[in-house]
């Protein structure tokens, strides 16, 4: 083989992302994962017993495991990952106390101005620990609880008790036991009874240390008639060896209440994403997950939505952009466990530059859950030939008073819509962009405005160069 | 200067089928041409050239604006040189607002040498423009909000194509049955915008059946296609007498190029 030219990294659509910084790790786990890093996680985070057990325990799952068989091919090898690695001795208490690097990070991220505007929580996810995290006073008046979940094992024993890994045990797959195992960092957010926030609660995340798994671990309480919407935005820079994130998001909403889980995903193209998110909605309650995934190696997540009581709802919306070297087999899960409860799951995906986009979706009716009803419209864009897309529909049904809904439609850009663009002057590049921002829009327009700006961008860059 | 549109023994085909034998035809800046016929005589077939449409071959003749080769440039390119068509049945772009459509092709077509991801006319400036084109031609602003041409009326639609026509300023247009399925009172809208916006002000090639447009924008020239071909041209006397009396006489002069558009008819319907 010819060494004349050193190999370059792989160029992607998200340059903008594609820098790293310098990182004084104070530890770093040993790379693998076994009962001596499990054991040495809880130590350093100084955990009690029943997290400890909790993690073992999970451990022994994740080992008697098989990989899933369905979803993309995924091709890791766990021992030679790090699970763990610390950046910095203590929690940042105020932005001073935050290390230059990391706030050059941040910088580069956009944070501060995007905190300087309107962001009344910021939780910053570097690497594997929450870092820096201011929170408005108004918060806390109301009883609102917005910190990192390490700090509310310690500080929130009795709802990490109760709640943690209810929703989705370690039992429920693979990667679920693997992050319960060796989890850290993510967010925790109790809402108490009655209270609304009036604002978008966000979290940034970024993967930033090679072969480092990034495994947070999210739960989110929203007790009875309160009301919360939740932002994650995830941007990874991009390195050649393999990477794995897999975080679990669990979410409770009480009865009357109601959460919006809003994700933007951009990873890198050699990530790993495989996440397992899932809500309990009670009596009239109402859970929606927006989910917008882009690059990745491959991507597998299915949020879910199982309505336990009567007049609980649930709605998906999914956005998927496949591109070169990129599998996206994304979706929705809906489970009606009680009478008279609602779901809608609307997905729309887009390939490119052969990347495969694949929408897997369960809709589940169980017994007694009678009056159900329930609609998926899922729609793929195509841009090219060497694209793909693919749609798994499954729907259970135990119950005969049910009103179900299924609509799918794969189109390709039409030539005469690119003929009519390309007549008032577009080029064929800023036409096929119109052309998918139009398609997504309906879902976009649902997204915070700073969301749905960068939303746009980030396709226009996914898209560049896609026509010859 | 006076730009001029060149047409020069045009020949299209659609797949292995001959639409257009050889059409001449030469619009100066400022003057108005009717062109008539009857159905499947060719007429949107020579504006669907002009634009560049990529299912209609040009397989002989010229094209050319100001002596640039028109038939070199893509439909965007040939856009920004200042050709513009009013489709009959215009497509729509779901989720794509009218206002964002409209403000980047307008930039597109000013700004001819803009690179792609450059600034696009500054918001403020655009929409006041906007608003007082839509003013003008009592379009209602929720109108800019709506996504292109998506669940517009037959109405809606051509009155979305008349204020592009008025924000993109062409040399030249190709009006297609801009009048068609519209109500007597949108027609004379319609015809009054027009007028406004276009007559002798561009090089306009009126594509009608409809005597009221033509009222509004008395041609300079009228020609009538027949069998893929020019074969009359007069001024607009012309067009008077075709409105009145419809193209018997025509049909009776030109017996060749009647049977070619009969041909070109009865494969059109057994394609269908």
């Amino acid at each position: 083989m010819s060494t004349d030219a050193p190999a370059k990294p792989e160029i992607g659509e998200i340059n903008k992302y594609n820098f790293r910084t310098e990182t004084k790790g104070i530890f770093k786990a040993k790379k693998g994962v076994n009962r001596e890093v499990v054991n040495q996680i809880s130590d350093i985070k100084g955990e009690p017993d029943w997290m400890r057990e909790f993690r073992l325990r999970s451990l022994e799952i994740f080992e008697s495991k098989p990989m899933p068989k369905w979803g993309g091919a995924i091709d890791i090898n766990f021992q030679d990952i790090y699970y763990y690695l610390k950046p910095t001795a203590s929690q940042g208490k105020t932005w001073d106390d935050v290390p230059q690097e990391i706030k050059d990070t941040f910088d580069k991220l956009g944070i501060p101005e995007a905190e300087k505007k309107f962001l009344a929580g910021v939780k910053a996810q570097f690497e594997s620990e929450v870092v820096y995290g201011s929170l408005e006073e108004e918060l806390a008046k109301k009883g609102v609880i917005f910190t990192d979940t390490d700090t509310a094992v310690r500080e929130h024993p009795e709802l990490l008790r109760e709640y943690f890994g209810t929703v989705i045990p370690p039992e429920d797959n693979k990667f679920a036991a693997l992050n319960s195992a060796v989890w850290s960092g993510g967010s925790f957010i109790y809402v108490p009874k009655g209270v609304t926030i009036d604002f978008p609660l966000q979290a940034y995340f970024r993967i930033n240390a090679e072969s480092m798994g990034q495994f947070e671990r999210t739960l989110i309480l929203v007790d009875e008639g309160a009301n919360v919407h939740y932002v994650e935005g995830c941007t990874a820079p991009m390195y050649t060896t393999e990477s794995l994130h897999s975080a679990v998001v669990e979410v409770v909403v009480k009865r009357n209440a109601r959460c919006r889980y809003t994700t933007i995903q951009n990873w890198a193209n050699n990530i790993y994403n495989l996440v397992t998110k899932r809500a309990y909605a009670y009596g009239d309650a109402t859970m929606e997950w927006v989910d917008g995934n882009l690059g990745s190696k491959l991507t597998m997540k299915y949020p879910a939505v199982h309505m336990m009581e009567p007049g609980a709802r649930g709605e998906i919306l999914s956005i998927a952009f496949a591109s070169a070297g990129q599998h996206q087999d994304a979706g929705a899960k809906l489970v009606h466990e009680a009478p008279n409860t609602t779901g809608q799951i609307i997905s729309k995906s887009i390939s490119n530059k052969g990347g495969r986009s694949s929408y897997r979706g369960l809709v589940s009716v169980m017994p007694g859950a009678t009056n159900a009803k329930n609609n998926v419209v899922c729609d793929a864009l195509i841009l090219d030939s060497e694209s793909r897309s693919d749609t798994y529909p499954y729907i259970e049904i135990s119950e005969q008073d049910v009103q179900i809904g299924h609509e799918a439609s794969v189109s390709r850009i039409g030539e005469e819509q690119m003929f009519y663009l390309l007549s008032r002057g577009l080029t064929e590049q800023e036409a096929s962009t119109m052309i998918v921002n139009g398609f997504i829009e309906p879902l976009v327009k649902e997204l915070p405005m700073e969301y749905a700006i960068e939303m746009n961008r980030l396709i226009q860059l996914q898209m560049e160069g896609s026509v010859g | 200067m006076t730009h001029v549109l060149k047409i020069e023994d045009l020949h299209v085909a659609v797949g292995d089928k001959e639409i257009l034998r050889g059409v001449n035809l030469t619009i100066n800046h400022g003057e108005t041409h009717a062109l008539m016929g009857p159905n499947g005589s060719g007429k949107s077939t020579l504006g669907l050239a002009i634009m560049g449409h990529p299912g209609y071959e040009v397989t002989g003749g010229a094209i050319t604006l100001d002596g640039r080769d028109v038939l070199a440039m893509e439909p965007d390119e040939r856009a920004r040189a200042g050709i513009f068509m009013a489709f009959q049945r215009p497509m729509a772009i779901p989720g794509v607002k009218m206002a964002d459509f409209l403000r980047h092709a307008t930039t597109n077509v000013r700004r001819p040498e803009r690179k792609e991801g450059e600034e696009l006319i500054p918001m403020r400036e655009f929409r006041k423009e906007l608003k007082e084109k839509m003013e003008h031609l009592r379009m209602d602003s929720e109108f800019a909000r709506r996504y292109v041409n998506d669940g517009f009326s037959g109405g809606e639609m051509k009155r979305a194509e008349i204020l592009q026509l008025a924000m993109l300023q062409p040399k030249f247009a190709v009006l297609d049955e801009t009048d068609s399925g519209l109500d007597a009172d949108a027609v004379r809208l319609a015809s009054e915008s027009i007028a406004d916006i276009g007559h002798q002000k561009m090089g306009l090639l009126i594509i009608t059946h409809h005597d009221k447009l033509l009222e509004h924008n008395p041609p300079d020239f009228t020609h009538v296609m027949l069998g893929g071909r020019l074969v009359e041209t007069g001024g607009k006397e012309l067009a008077d007498e075709l409105h009145r009396h419809g193209y018997d006489r025509i049909r009776k002069a030109y017996p060749e190029a009647e049977a070619a558009n009969q041909e070109m008819l009865a494969e059109e319907s057994a394609a269908v």
